[in-house]
């Protein structure tokens, strides 16, 4: 069985990170990482990798689109256990958004022909929620999102799904798009073997040509959202300070219904 | 009263194993990606592509350095002005010195006597010209020599540590990395990852400041020297800052407090960082003795003083970090830096040249040099394991510019214990003797062995406000820490102690580890810890305390430190 | 300017966060409709008009009876390829994320997400969202049409203009693959609280309650608002509180509608896994504690004397 893992890489730790005034987008020049919930799915992938004993031995692959420098942060994941990464680097891919990635990461997954897509909950970068479900369409394969527990049997998949009002469990057949929540496992450290094995592995770079995906269906040019412009967060207003007399409780209780919060 | 009356539990014997069978053999195995580990990572790179069959018989993983944290520098820290000679000499010509990843030249330079409302330009020491050298991030040089040790053949392996040594028949094997996934009480976690027991035929100790497998090898092969070591502790922060500043300063005087009674020993520094950024930090000698003494509060006093404020005016914070640094200098060096099957380079081995605020460029030299002995002997076809094998180490530091540089500086830095005037006055009469006068070697005494005293110093710290002066949690999330909340605690210090030690360390904790704990009776107290805080910058173990490596990936992410 | 709502509803009622949109949609002028996507759901339609929908579209279907996107992607394709609309605006859940995206795709048209605000300008749509953990807000727009708008939950209240709508049904044929996923066990509505990631109120306690039985009255005022218990990492370490209810850095990022601080001093540590909450109430008894400086109300006393209090005005007040 072949499992595909879509991972993100992304801006480092949060204190660093900053908006480009010019492009008014998430600065992406610094250092980046592997994106950590896209961690769980690794795992989620290795965990069923290792679960299958059937005769043909599965494979781990993972898919990104990213720059070159991502290559080196998917390493990780091959760290972990995974056998593969595809990266699709391509400068006419920068500045996509969710239509224009998913065009692109669906494109490379058709190229690998995956049983199972497993994606993480959301980006770290605030980027990219969702991107799983516009992925599956386009792939024409069934969806099963947001799950914590996932089981494969007699070629079907099925998951626990986390919504507002408690579990569903939801089955389909393979192939299909799962997204992980990162409820769902607690990754493995890589071991040190894994982490020494990690760069012979192999990584493969591909263009947009090598997937068939024209110029102009990526990039900005294949996106169909815009930024126009950057503001500060609307004022939090100067705090209400008050100093217990007794009468902080109603106080407290007017404040909230005057907001509608009660 | 003093910290060392209360010594915490630890013996050097729990990090020492024997060898077992090897899970991973390498060559050469060197701890930690400094310049000095990553030095000899490269000379030894160098060395094997001239040496094919030797690099063959050396195995799939000829060179191998470990690193704790999450890549290599994230862990590194300093000011710095960096002598570029010792990386000249190890790129030999491959690489122009425009290609190091320096900031820029030091063109300019001052030393300044502050009080509290004024800043005196004093006469630059002699041993502080900086003319030819350059300001740098020490996280940044170390991300870049990790590329190009990475082009030189080494196999670079982050977020391991080095836990235990591996001893057999008396000779060092390799080392035992560090166990991760455990949880508080030290149970195995769902993910739990065994440490592996690494086989080399060298090992290289390069883990900077309290080095932790450092301290065990000392103690093993008794190569401690006469003089302990001692630390100071530095914290530093970078500012993006509105107008780029023109030199290097130094600075001496307020906020510390010269009179000899309070030993403290130290200073400031102020370096640009290119156009838009300048480093400011505090160091001070952790043989102080005021328990109220907190150097991350005494850097956000010295960033009121109008001389500093006028810097970062209309700027913005972006990193923070602690550190110690090594300060017995010659004094406090180890007998020898070599054992059967072991090397000891870098600041772990003390290679700091104090009243120059220069340990780089030994780090890097020491490092090459360890890289030629081990490769002689490997050559030779010995073992390097056999007695005296890895001698050529220590011959060959011993005939270099870091002996010399050291053996020159070495008892300005005890002098300065007798308080600033005095110790001004006996600095200069050593640089102008070239370390002839006075004669002899002055002693360095263990920073955690000074007598306690209490002054109402924490009154004169300023309160933060978010924009020029910060509190320490904000700091250690500015580190970019994320410790594990439930990761077991790697701090060993006693938990009864008396009031005043729990608040010296308190306050020497840069990342707010520490707290004065519940009452624990007798009128001691307990010690309240918060490991997941904690920088790695090694005070406690100065102090009275003792640092052990936390799991590997845990502490901060430095980029600009 | 057309525009098109996305209703969902739940065990027999409209969702309140997608008559929340509807109104705004109304309030923004134009043509404004809605679509209600279900099994036995037309009974539902007519409220819609209340909130300001001038047409409602119905696919009553018992293949829409689970809560499952990709059927609705195709019912939606269906009625926004043949009704001209501008926009599509969604009210965010799990299910709505979902099906905004796979129609994103499936249409090739803009999804701005995470919205926080929508607005006309030069009559067009226009949104805004927080970026960077709320410290940076990002004014977005869509270069083609329709436009997909997924709006942040709790973003907009349901506002009645009295109206009625007509009710439209229509039926979309069902692609192979949207079919492929079914419901084996539907969620029920949990008997307990709700959990901290879905709840529009959480209670915190922090060390200033003294000791681990102090989350006694921060669960008591928890209950009386209807909301979630959450703990800092200072008293998840001491063993006052599961790590599950732990926000901050390195527990959970949390962002209800209201959020109440007792005895928590409020460093950046905790601070980054809550300050996108709506509102926020601080109860210390240190003047100085950092969390004053970002609470919208800070209650500078003695908790163990507030708590209670505020716990039984808080239930008085609700029954009223």
């Amino acid at each position: 069985m072949k499992i595909a893992v879509c991972a993100k890489y992304v801006p480092e730790a949060t204190a660093a990170r900053r908006i480009d005034p010019e492009t008014k987008r998430l600065d992406r020049s610094g250092e980046g990482a592997l994106n950590q919930f896209d961690v769980n799915a690794v795992e989620e992938a290795l965990k069923v990798k290792e679960a299958d004993s059937g005769a043909d031995a599965s494979e781990v692959v993972i898919v990104s689109v990213g720059p070159e420098r991502a290559l080196e942060a998917m390493r990780r994941a091959l760290a972990m256990g995974a056998d593969r990464v595809v990266l699709v680097s391509d400068e006419a891919a920068a500045g996509s958004d969710l239509v224009a990635t998913s065009r692109v990461l669906a494109a490379a997954l058709e190229r690998e022909g995956a049983d199972l897509v497993l994606f993480g909950q959301q980006a770290s970068d605030g980027d990219g929620a969702v991107l799983w479900a516009a992925v599956a369409d386009r792939l024409q394969r069934p969806l099963i999102s947001q799950v914590a527990e996932l089981t494969l049997a007699d070629g079907k998949v099925r998951g626990k799904r986390q919504t507002e009002y408690g579990y569903d469990v939801i089955e389909a057949p393979l192939p299909a798009v799962i997204a992980v929540s990162d409820a769902i496992n607690e990754p493995r450290y890589p071991s040190l073997k894994g982490i020494m094995g990690a760069k012979k592995k192999p990584q493969e770079t591909v263009s947009l040509a090598d997937l068939g995906v024209p110029a102009e269906e990526a990039g900005e040019p294949g996106s169909r959202t815009t930024v126009e412009a950057l503001g500060d967060p609307p004022a939090r207003g100067d705090t209400v300070k008050i100093e217990d007399d007794g009468s902080a409780a109603e106080k407290i209780v007017d404040f909230l219904q005057e907001r509608k919060a009660l | 009263m003093r910290p060392s009356d209360y010594p915490p539990s630890f013996s050097p014997a729990e990090f020492i194993a024997a060898p077992g069978e090897a899970e991973i053999e390498v060559g050469v195995l060197i701890v930690g990606a400094g310049p000095a580990g990553l030095a000899c990572a490269i000379r030894l790179g160098q060395l094997l592509e001239g040496a094919p069959e030797l690099a063959e018989r050396l195995g799939d993983v000829p060179v191998a350095v470990l690193e704790k944290g999450k890549q290599p520098g994230s862990h590194l820290l300093s000011g710095a002005v960096v002598n570029p000679s010792s990386l000249r000499k190890l790129f030999d010509g491959r690489v122009k010195t425009s290609d190091f990843p320096f900031y820029g030249r030091v063109e300019h330079e001052a030393v300044y006597f502050l009080t509290p409302k004024r800043a005196l330009r004093i006469p630059k020491p002699p041993t502080m010209r900086n003319h030819g050298n350059f300001v740098a991030s020490l996280s940044q040089l170390g991300r870049w020599l990790a590329e190009q040790a990475e082009d030189a053949g080494a196999t670079i392996l982050p977020e391991t540590t080095g836990h235990a040594l591996l001893v057999g028949d008396g000779r060092v094997r390799g080392v035992r990395t560090g166990d991760r996934g455990r949880g508080k009480g030290g149970e195995e976690l769902g993910n739990f990852e065994p440490g592996s027991d690494v086989h080399a035929r060298v090992t290289v100790l390069a883990e900077g400041t309290q080095g932790h497998l450092t301290g065990i090898a000392l103690d093993r092969f008794g190569l401690e020297g006469e003089n302990p070591q001692v630390w100071a502790l530095g914290v530093k922060e970078v500012w993006k800052v509105a107008k780029p500043l023109d030199r290097v300063i130094h600075t001496l005087g307020w906020p510390l407090r010269g009179g000899a009674k309070y030993r403290e020993f130290g200073g400031s520094f102020i370096y640009p960082m290119g156009e838009d950024l300048v480093t400011v930090g505090m160091v001070v000698g952790l043989d102080y003795r005021d328990v109220e003494l907190s150097v991350h509060d005494v850097l956000q006093e010295l960033k009121t003083h109008k001389l500093v404020r006028k810097l970062l005016e209309g700027g913005e914070r972006v990193a923070w970090g602690a550190k110690t640094i090594p300060e017995g200098g010659f004094l406090s060096l180890p007998t020898r830096l070599h054992a059967p099957g072991l090397l000891i380079v870098g600041d772990g081995a003390g290679l700091v040249n104090v009243p120059a605020l220069k340990g780089i460029h030994y780090a890097v030299e020491s490092g090459r040099l360890a890289a030629e002995a081990a490769f002689a002997a490997l050559q030779r076809g010995e073992s390097p394991g056999r007695r005296g094998a890895l001698a050529g180490y220590d011959a060959a530091l011993a005939q270099s510019f870091v002996w010399r540089d050291l053996k020159q500086v070495r008892n300005m830095r005890p002098a300065f214990g007798r308080g600033l005037l005095i110790g001004g006055a006996m600095a200069g009469a050593m640089t102008v003797t070239r370390g002839a006068v006075p004669p002899g070697n002055a002693r360095t005494e263990r920073d955690a062995d000074h007598e306690l005293i209490r002054t109402d110093r924490a009154k004169r710290y300023p309160a933060p406000d978010g924009k020029l002066t910060f509190d320490k949690l904000s700091s250690v999330f500015l580190s970019g820490n994320q410790t594990r909340d439930d990761a077991p605690n790697h701090l060993r210090v006693r938990d009864r102690v008396a009031p005043e030690v729990a608040e010296l360390w308190k306050r020497m904790c840069p990342a707010a580890v520490y707290d004065v704990g519940e009452e624990a009776g007798d009128g001691d107290v307990h010690v309240a810890v918060t490991p997941s805080n904690c920088v790695q910058c090694g005070a406690i173990t100065a102090k009275g305390g003792r640092l052990t490596p936390p799991e590997g990936g845990a502490g901060p992410e430095y980029k600009l430190t | 300017m057309k525009l098109l709502v996305l209703l969902e509803d739940h065990e027999g009622r409209l969702q309140k966060d997608s008559l929340g949109v509807l109104s705004k949609a109304a309030s923004l002028g134009g043509e404004v409709e809605a679509v209600l996507l279900g099994s036995e759901v037309e009974g539902l339609a007519a409220d819609a008009g209340k909130f300001g929908a001038q047409r409602v579209h119905v696919q009553d279907d018992v293949l829409l009876g689970s809560p499952l996107p990709q059927p609705r992607v195709d019912a939606l394709e269906t009625l926004v390829r043949d009704g001209g609309f501008d926009a599509v605006l969604f009210a965010a859940s799990v299910l709505s994320a979902d099906v905004a995206a796979g129609l994103a795709a499936r249409l090739d048209a803009g999804l701005n997400y995470d919205l926080t605000d929508l607005a006309v300008e030069d009559g067009k749509l226009v949104g805004k969202r927080p970026a960077l953990g709320d410290s940076v807000y990002v004014e977005v727009g869509w270069s083609s049409e329709p436009r997909l708008a997924l709006v942040r939950s709790g973003t907009f209240e349901p506002k009645e203009s009295g109206g009625s709508a007509e009710v439209e049904k229509f039926e979309a044929r069902f692609q192979d693959f949207s079919l492929a996923a079914t419901m084996v066990e539907q969620a029920h509505e949990e008997s307990e609280g709700p959990s901290i990631e879905d709840a529009d109120v959480i209670v915190a306690g922090g060390r200033g309650l003294g000791a681990p039985e102090g989350f006694a009255q921060v669960e008591e005022l928890a209950k009386a608002l209807g909301g979630a218990v959450a703990a800092t990492r200072a008293v998840v370490d001491a063993g006052w509180y599961p790590y599950a209810a732990q926000v901050g850095q390195t527990g959970k990022t949390v962002s209800p509608k209201l959020y109440v601080a007792v005895g928590i001093s409020g460093a950046i540590q905790h601070k980054v896994g809550m300050q996108s909450s709506g509102l926020i109430v601080a109860i210390n008894k240190d003047p100085n504690a950092p969390i004053f400086e970002y609470a919208d109300l800070g209650v500078v006393g003695d908790l163990n004397e507030i708590v209670p209090k505020l716990t039984e005005l808080v239930r008085a007040r609700k029954a009223a």
